[in-house]
């Protein structure tokens, strides 16, 4: 059993963050910790990706003496799709932060219960 | 073939995004000249998209190799009948949409024209990249590119709009979150992002528990984004909210595509008999779909806010849709599809006209609508032809996809589906018939003050009621501008000829945009 959590730890702690920043998702009040949440559950999902390509004894994908193999190189590519996906996060939370200021403004606050209690 | 039918499957991206670039420019200058841009990119876009299609039909699945990269190592965009037809139908939608955007842009964002339009046309290139790709990856990405730029077009809106913006954003980053993980998983056991190359590669593990991890995260998170029942919390708050320019645009569009993906998911990348029967993903969908009929229509029928009820009314819609894609025989699909095109004809149509109600009234508030068929005779004229659309009484195009919706679950021996759709029918129904009752026979409240003094005079002199409000309202037939008239009286008119000729459409697209093995 414990053999089978260690050997896949990256897979344990992925699962965990991702649910962290899930039930920050869902069960937080305040909006900022929503956005928290929203980046560490993203943030989850890029570990998941790096920690796919990585192999034991992989070299860095560029040719070198001594490793002539595929196998002997870690997999650039699910490296190179989080790059992507990195930009959307920030834009994501770049969008995200732009509309709590406008929150802000509006309500003069970012807790759930106070903005609507005053939409009400 | 000359250089607009070789490079037609890029440029139906390539020129509104470089446009979109162009409008701050061009526009810091001349603030006219956004909108023209706009709309002359997404005409561009609309040349490609025909161009494109017919050339589907006549020659056969176009390939187009970004880069000269072959796949599966480089990006490919692939047109076949399916996304041929869903790129002409999103194109048409979003020119006749933009044409009548100018004045409520106009009245309602007067110093964001500029920047509301480069943003605007960011959104359409977003939906059309999610069309025409052939790599989940690059889906995923064109996916955020929409929903990033809708999530701000909706915050600029009045009231709650910030508020129902972030919601959207926690909702649909989950959403393609779980995308980006089912892209994830299949990657680790193929090591393809290609769909055609996925599609090819997938069968021999399809007993793999990550391939039906992927699977799940597939569908959980397209959900979100297409907003089916219990997921679709976000979508009336968003398109409520939404300046009327933004939820006209993007309500007919944003949840359809995401449809179209849910079917390109289930039935290309994975075969259909995967989908069907190996695992129950379709008989789950269409239990989940008939749910969402039902609910979302008594939830239409309680709104007191024209552009509320129709957001609920998307939620029902998409459960026919999605009901379509459940039952995963010919029939049900072909309703199915050509849902997908009645609904963008007739949620562009109606939520138009909600815009062109707001924008004379100044408030979507259906208990003010009275006497509006004498005061906005030919908005409301496309508004019964929309709602008769909804409701499916024909020659309208929603009576011949309910028609092919219905044969299929009789076809699939779903006899409790044929109900729920009688039974959502009869909903619409009410919700409908609700609205056109205040606006045809209610008479109006007089609401202003010299009206009131009109009225002073009138009884003075003998006069009734509700002869001088007749009267003040035939005189004063107070329509829309032209500019969002006509596309209104377009697009009811697009409802009546897909209906019309619903059949010469099956027989010459839709059939084809099937996917094989169903």
């Amino acid at each position: 059993m414990l053999d089978y959590l260690v050997s896949k730890y990256n897979y344990w702690i992925y699962i965990f963050l991702m649910m962290l920043g899930f039930y920050a998702m869902m069960g937080k009040r305040n909006l900022m910790k929503k956005l928290i949440g929203m980046s560490i559950f993203q943030t989850a999902i890029f570990l998941f990706f790096i920690s796919i390509g990585v192999k034991k004894g992989g070299t860095l994908p560029i040719m070198m003496e001594g490793a002539a193999r595929a196998a002997d190189y870690v997999n650039p590519l699910p490296h190179v799709l989080m790059l992507t996906a990195i930009v959307v996060m920030v834009s994501t939370t770049g969008v995200a932060l732009a509309v709590l200021l406008l929150i802000y403004r509006r309500y003069k606050t970012l807790e759930e219960n106070e903005i609507l209690r005053s939409t009400r | 073939m000359n250089i607009v039918q070789t490079q037609a499957a890029i440029l139906i991206i390539m020129v509104p995004l470089m446009s979109s670039y162009a409008i701050p420019v061009i526009g810091w200058r001349w603030k006219g000249s956004a909108y023209f841009i706009a709309l002359m990119a997404i005409g561009a876009s609309l040349v490609c998209a025909l161009i494109l299609l017919s050339m589907v039909l006549t020659q056969g699945t176009i390939h187009y190799h970004l880069g000269g990269w072959f796949p599966p190592w480089g990006i490919e965009y692939v047109i076949d009948p399916l996304n041929g037809f869903m790129g002409v139908v999103v194109c048409l939608i979003s020119f006749l949409v933009t044409i009548s955007s100018k004045k409520s842009v106009e009245k309602e964002l007067p110093e964001k024209k500029v920047r509301f339009y480069t943003i605007y046309l960011l959104l359409f290139t977003g939906l059309m990249g999610i069309v025409v790709t052939g790599d989940v990856f690059n889906l995923y990405v064109f996916l955020e590119i929409a929903a990033l730029t809708a999530y701000t077009l909706i915050a600029i809106g009045k009231g709650e709009a910030p508020l129902a913006s972030f919601k959207y954003i926690i909702m649909g980053t989950i959403g393609a979150c779980f995308y980006l993980l089912g892209v994830g998983y299949l990657y680790i056991v193929t090591g393809s992002l290609n769909i055609a190359d996925l599609a090819q590669l997938l069968p021999p593990l399809y007993n793999s528990k990550v391939v039906l991890t992927a699977m799940a995260f597939f569908v959980i998170g397209l959900s979100i984004k297409i907003g089916l029942f219990p997921l679709h919390i976000w979508l009336p708050d968003a398109y409520t909210y939404a300046p009327s320019p933004v939820s006209s645009f993007m309500a007919p569009l944003m949840t359809k595509v995401g449809c179209y993906v849910l079917i390109r998911i289930m039935f290309t990348v994975f075969k259909p008999y995967f989908s069907i029967e190996l695992i129950p993903m379709t008989t789950i969908l269409s239990w989940v779909a008939a749910a969402a009929m039902i609910v979302g229509s008594i939830f239409a029928i309680v709104q007191s806010d024209l552009k509320r009820m129709l957001a609920y009314s998307i939620v029902a819609q998409i459960g026919y849709i999605v009901l379509g894609i459940g039952l995963a025989n010919r029939t049900g699909l072909t309703g199915s599809l050509l849902h997908i095109l009645n609904e963008t004809f007739t949620k562009g149509c109606l939520f138009s006209v909600a815009g062109a109600i707001t924008y004379k009234l100044g408030t979507s508030d259906i208990y003010q609508f009275s006497n509006l068929f004498k005061r906005m005779p030919l908005t409301m004229a496309a508004f019964l032809m929309g709602a008769f659309s909804m409701v499916g009484v024909p020659p309208t195009c929603g009576f011949f996809s309910k028609l092919f919706l219905i044969l299929g679950s009789i076809e699939a021996r779903q006899w409790v589906f044929v109900a729920v759709i009688l039974a959502s029918t009869l909903l619409n129904v009410i919700y409908f018939f609700r609205v056109i009752e205040i606006a045809y026979f209610k008479p109006r409240q007089l609401a202003t003050e010299k009206e009131k003094e009109i009225l002073k005079v009138v009884y003075a002199n003998g006069g009734s009621y509700e002869k001088i409000v007749n009267k003040a309202d035939s005189q004063g037939m107070n329509e829309a501008p032209l500019s969002m008239v006509i596309p209104i009286l377009v697009m009811a008119a697009g409802i009546l000829i897909a209906g019309i000729f619903s059949f010469d459409i099956i027989a010459r697209v839709i059939q084809f945009a099937i996917p094989s093995g169903i």
